[in-house]
């Protein structure tokens, strides 16, 4: 900025005067909650990222993880957060396979979210480096580098710039092994990384979730992390499979979510939900940010009305592991779909149907989405239109209730 | 030759000629479509080639690619120096005295607004900001020689072109604050401004997605002009920065906009970066400007330091998008984007400081006019304490008016998404009316205007 004049100094003193409203700082360096909740909120920001059961808070917590390798659960970890854990595997990636690639707009230099820093400086520009502006372009480039057998790491910088690509994804990436017929020609090895969801001030253009609309398509794997720990094991498994996989980040939890992760390399699978927390009441499945709000709103409500819930993360948006919803659902009687993006044609929609068509006789309450609503996520009314504790658990209740 | 056989041959002065191969809509200056040309004859002894594709291209029989690299750059326009001296006395700045001041008036004001925005939001008191530090001179002097009837579309570093079309410190102010009496009613990220009024479009934050609408408008306004004798013509201007210029929209844009001759200005300003990346990593031509020609288009560099340069330009640029009832017009506006991308990012990640305060001390639009001001003994520095401390007032009366305001009603979260509420959107407001009703602790409804009436009267308003 230009240097500050002494006059615009005493202005600053004048806008540091004490102020009522305080928005949250700034885009790309979110905060821990993404909005300050009302001042007698009991229930609407108690997400706390510090203490969440989500996170492992210690070393010997993420090692008990069952779905690590054996040599792994006998090393050590580290306290990292998302940006970090997303970086570890992208190195690991690139020091182990001469193969990968990473590139995107403004990766060089760290990437906008700083998951991509250092890479260009210990990997070089030849394999990791700054794309021209254009995300049909670098899409493009990608799935032509993994047709001829690179494994590229493309970096669209927010979810909600992914459309310019559509076509490439959808009508290229998708059907490349298919049309492809014997000649065996694919674009596995392909990942599309993006940074995805609300933070708070995003409005319409930093907040969307566009995952429906890559689940609506055959030949696609779609991933969303909750953490760093499932990050790092997630995107290693991204980069290792042979199909293109639409990997979104939720950007609000790259600084928020702070766990210990293990220092070695592993691969978590990409066709397994998880369950998280065991109940017997009523199954809540959700995936990314919003499992935090569940788990705040499963503890506020297991306080309030003695109830038992069960919390699923899909993790895989696409395809995706309906056993696991479906046995969970036969045992409880009742479930709860949570996510960001809006309601009509979501990822709930589908996950409703399939407990409709598959558990219907063991359901005793009809199954409740918990979603965006039908409109955009204006700036200044995302905590209106964007599921909340309050929502979670009224949806709980009323589940319950029924 | 090879070519023979498949490619028929003319002489080219024949092929030019209207009768034969111009549709009636068309001006003996624009390029024909081949398909009207197909049956031209070709004589045996012509020196050029009518391939459908290139219809005035001469044979040569040296193998030789063209090599862009090799060519000189193409030359900057600019009317005064870096010290403000006019270059060509005779041609001079076309520039009332009034009108300068007025300009120099409105570039401090918009560095001032910066300057006090940027540090506003580092101080979380708003949640976003962008500033136009370097490139003043562009949106403000491009915009101050437009109609104020032609139509607008920015990127998002424009903010002079709104401010130099009227848009009012408290129109700012409002939507910066994303308050009640916000226009976009408090739908968008800071600095997203629209006006209806002022013809400029809301901006998307969505980069280039505005080039191909400005020409498909301008192709509008064409019709318009032509159905609309007594009214004075309009033209559209497009806004975008040189990374913008990558995208795939605006070379779609562009060359929609050449093949239905449309009266509309592309004005790039090429600030040297797209967040982090230079602009060696972004093209490898020369600018933006070389990418006029591959299209048809008529083009200029300017020097965006320079505020007459800018203006003549435009203004001359005008002139020609409106000639033979419209074609599109290419401008390069070259700057240094001195500021940080927005408050979201820190420049010195990826360049150096000096780097900065080098440009910063070489040159600068504003203080170049200042130069040319001081010059003409109608401005100094008590004119300009008196003009800084006044506008810093003006800005920060509207800042604290607009701080003050209530949030827009939360009806607007809804609204306008389809012209009518649907009846989905329906059950939608009334399970979270509901849900705002029975956990009244949870949220603060009472910041927005009207309160849960709000809703709730969307809903009634609605159904009857
Ligand atoms: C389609 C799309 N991709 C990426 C972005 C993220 N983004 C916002 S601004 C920007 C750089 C734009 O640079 P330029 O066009 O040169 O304009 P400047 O900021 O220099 O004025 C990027 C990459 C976006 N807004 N839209
Ligand atoms: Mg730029």
């Amino acid at each position: 900025m230009a240097a500050k004049t002494p006059s615009i100094r005493a202005l600053s003193r004048y806008l540091l005067r004490p102020q009522t409203s305080l928005h949250s700082c700034c885009q790309h360096r979110t905060q821990r909650k993404p909005y300050s909740a009302a001042a007698g909120a009991r229930l609407n920001g108690t997400v706390e990222y510090d203490t969440t059961s989500l996170l492992h808070h210690t070393s010997r917590s993420a090692l008990a993880n069952p779905e690590l390798p054996a040599d792994v659960r006998k090393g050590q970890t580290k306290r990292i957060n998302l940006y970090t854990a997303v970086n570890e595997a992208l190195r690991h990636a690139l020091q182990t396979d001469e193969r990968v690639l990473v590139f995107g707009e403004d990766i060089q230099f760290g990437g906008v979210f700083r998951c991509t820093m250092n890479l260009a400086a210990d990997f070089g520009t030849e394999r990791v480096f700054n794309t021209p502006l254009s995300e049909q372009g670098l899409v493009g480039f990608a799935i032509g580098a993994a047709s001829e057998g690179m494994r590229p790491v493309a970096e669209i910088q927010f979810a909600d710039y992914v459309f310019p690509a559509f076509d490439q994804i959808v009508n290229e990436a998708a059907k490349y092994r298919y049309r492809s017929g014997t000649t065996g020609v694919h674009c596995g090895g392909l990942v599309i990384r993006m940074p995805t969801g609300v933070v708070g001030h995003g409005a319409l253009y930093h907040s969307q979730s566009p995952e429906a609309l890559f689940a609506h398509t055959p030949g696609l794997r779609v991933v969303i992390p909750r953490s760093p720990t499932q990050a790092k094991g997630l995107l290693l498994s991204a980069i290792r499979t042979n199909d293109p996989v639409i990997f979104m980040e939720p950007k609000v939890l790259y600084r928020a979510a702070v766990e210990q992760v293990p220092v070695d390399a592993y691969h978590l699978p990409l066709d397994k939900a998880e369950v998280l927390k065991t109940g017997k009441d009523v199954t809540i499945v959700s995936y990314g940010t919003p499992l935090y709000t569940c788990s705040a709103s499963i503890e506020a409500a297991e306080k309030d009305f003695g109830c038992s819930a069960e919390l699923i993360d899909l993790r895989t948006i696409y395809p995706w592991d309906r056993e696991t919803v479906l046995k969970s659902v036969k045992k409880t009687g009742r479930a709860i779909v949570v996510h960001e993006s809006m309601m009509n044609a979501g990822v709930g929609a589908e996950v409703a149907a399939t407990i409709q068509e598959r558990a219907f006789l063991r359901l005793e309450a009809p199954v409740k989405r918990v979603t965006g609503w039908a409109t955009h996520t204006g700036l200044i009314f995302e905590k209106f239109i964007i599921p909340d504790v309050t929502r979670v658990y009224d949806a709980i209740k009323k589940t319950i209730d029924y | 030759m090879s070519l023979r056989q498949g490619t028929r041959r003319i002489r080219i002065n024949k092929a030019w000629e209207p009768s034969r191969c111009l549709s009636g809509s068309q001006t003996p200056r624009i390029p024909f479509g081949w398909q009207e040309c197909r049956s031209v004859a070709s004589t045996a002894s012509a020196e050029r080639v009518l391939f459908p594709g290139a219809l005035n291209s001469k044979f040569t029989n040296t193998l030789k690619f063209l090599r862009p690299s090799a060519n000189e750059a193409i030359s900057t326009y600019r009317v005064m120096d870096q010290s403000g001296a006019v270059i060509d006395k005779e041609a001079g700045v076309d520039t009332e005295d009034e009108e300068a001041l007025e300009l120099y008036r409105n570039m401090v004001c918009l560095s001032i607004m910066d300057l006090l925005m940027f540090e506003a939001q580092r101080q979380g008191r708003l949640s976003f900001y962008m500033v136009s530090a370097g490139e003043e001179g562009i949106s403000i002097g491009s915009a101050s020689v437009l109609s104020p009837a032609d139509v607008v579309f920015c990127q998002y570093r424009e903010t002079g072109v709104y401010m130099q079309r009227g848009f009012t410190l408290d129109q700012f102010m409002n939507q910066l604050f994303a308050n009640s009496k916000d226009i976009g009613l408090g739908r968008n990220m800071p600095v997203h401004y629209g006006s209806s009024e002022l013809n400029i479009h809301t901006i998307s934050s969505t980069l280039a997605t505005q080039i191909p609408h400005a020409a498909g408008a301008a192709y509008a306004l064409k019709l318009q002009n032509q159905q609309q004798p007594e009214v004075p013509p309009r033209i559209t201007v497009c806004y975008f920065g040189e990374g913008a210029a990558s995208e795939g929209d605006f070379h779609a844009a562009l060359n929609i906009a050449a093949t239905r001759q449309v009266p509309a200005i592309f004005i790039c300003r090429n600030n040297g970066y797209a967040i982090s990346t230079p602009t060696s990593d972004q093209y490898r031509g020369d600018g933006i400007a070389s990418r006029g020609a591959g299209y048809g288009m008529d083009t200029l560099r300017v020097d965006g330091n320079d505020i007459f340069a800018v203006r003549r330009a435009t203004k001359e640029a005008r002139r020609l998008a409106l000639e033979n009832g419209g074609k599109p017009v290419l401008i390069e506006m070259m700057a240094y984007r001195v500021g940080h991308h927005s408050t979201s990012d820190d420049s010195f990640a990826y360049r150096q400081k000096v780097e900065v305060e080098d440009w910063k001390r070489r040159d600068n639009p504003l203080t170049r006019l200042r130069k040319w001001l001081e010059s003409r003994n109608i401005w100094d520095e008590a004119k300009e304490r008196e003009l800084r401390s006044r506008l810093r007032k003006e800005i920060l009366v509207a800042f604290d008016k607009a701080e003050k305001e209530k949030k827009p009603g939360i009806k607007h979260a809804f609204e306008g998404v389809w012209e009518d509420i649907t009846e989905e959107q329906k059950m939608h407001i009334e399970e979270l009316t509901d849900i705002l009703q029975r956990y009244p602790k949870e949220y603060d409804i009472e910041q927005h205007e009207g309160g849960l009436a709000s809703l709730l009267e969307l809903v009634k308003t609605d159904k009857k």
